[in-house]
């Protein structure tokens, strides 16, 4: 419903023929210098079950996204667009994207 | 002066915020449904407490788009007021009406706590009802409640003398032990640089009726906020 509201890319590929799917795979992770109680929780936890070795965790966000689009790099530039405006807080967060065309 | 009070899906805290205003206060307060977008009778615009939209993604990522705050975005350019607290802050900040972003807390828990803050400054809109300096008490209750910003932000906001409250001791000193959530330089409630837009964690509508029983004494340190705001209306008119 609130992607409804976001200013549609003017290149957006869903009304014309040639059109292609693609799956697109998001990664949201926080950005370095912001702490992450909840993955220090989980390495605690892993080295309580005896994962002494275990260092670091981090947690971020996977999202995978369905869409249409003229071309690859068309659907990774509105990919982008769609991050910085709402999957990602560009303050806290890094994104990565990976875009397969859908088979 | 009129207030506004966006009510989105998830929103707990809109009628507590209009019984202030419009029961203890007596000013015209209207409800604004998240779907309207005229806010041309308002002066001004607060964002309230609770799950907007479940908070789903993130804290208040959601709400952004909705047609009540994208109307709300034009009514802070034009450099009227608005005020969010809690998560009302945390949409302010996801759209970057006030800069930074709330994480979440620094020992994982929800803390919901009454806890001292300081007033940095009182020369501003929303903070003439209070000494400088004064200590208040205010209830906070929240997850993900702690301030965090960039290094280059921070120093900004304390250089422009964004930070109008801070967690405190009861002696005023802004120490770690203070600080529930971990919020950087304890900040519990920022404006933007130009001053008319407000967020902060704590609530000020929850300490704000006797009845309530969260004035102890004849300390009614939320509803001086509330009470600075109207007498400033008062003075312009």
């Amino acid at each position: 419903m609130f992607f409804s509201v976001c200013t549609p890319v003017s290149n957006a590929a869903s009304a014309k023929s040639h059109a292609k799917s693609y799956n697109a795979k998001v990664y949201v992770t926080l950005r370095p210098s912001v702490l992450d109680p909840a993955g220090k929780a989980v390495r605690s936890g892993l080295n309580h079950m005896g994962y002494d070795n275990v260092s670091k965790i981090r947690i971020g966000k996977y999202i995978e996204v369905d869409l249409t689009a003229e071309s690859e790099s068309s659907a990774k530039e509105q990919l982008d667009k769609i991050c910085d405006q709402l999957l990602a807080n560009p303050v806290i967060e890094n994104y990565r994207i990976e875009v397969l065309e859908a088979a | 002066m009129k207030f506004g009070v966006i009510v989105f899906p998830g929103a707990n805290c809109d009628r507590d915020i209009a019984y202030i205003l419009r029961d203890i206060l007596g000013q015209p307060t209207r409800m604004i449904w998240h779907e309207d977008s005229d806010l041309s009778d308002i002066d001004v615009v607060v964002v309230p407490g609770g799950f907007s939209y479940g908070d789903y993604l993130r804290c208040g990522a959601i709400a952004q788009f909705s047609p009540a705050m994208r109307s709300t975005l034009d009514h802070a350019q034009q450099g009227k007021p608005v005020m969010g607290i809690c998560n009302g802050f945390q949409v302010l900040t996801e759209m970057g009406l006030l800069p930074g972003a709330l994480v979440r807390n620094r020992d994982m828990n929800f803390v919901c706590d009454r806890l001292p803050l300081t007033v940095e400054r009182n020369n501003l809109l929303w903070t003439q009802g209070y000494k400088k300096g004064q200590i208040i008490t205010i209830p906070i209750a929240h997850g993900e409640g702690c301030y965090f910003a960039d290094d280059d932000t921070l120093k900004a906001l304390e250089d422009n003398r964004q930070v109008l409250f801070r967690y405190c001791d009861m002696e005023g000193n802004a120490s770690e032990a203070a600080n529930p959530n971990g919020s950087l330089n304890n900040i519990a409630g920022i404006c933007n640089k130009a001053g008319n837009v407000l967020g902060m964690m704590p609530h000020p509508e929850r300490a704000a009726d006797a009845a309530l029983g969260n004035t102890e004494g004849c300390n009614t340190d939320g509803l001086a906020l509330f009470e600075g705001l109207v007498q400033s209306a008062m003075a312009v008119a």
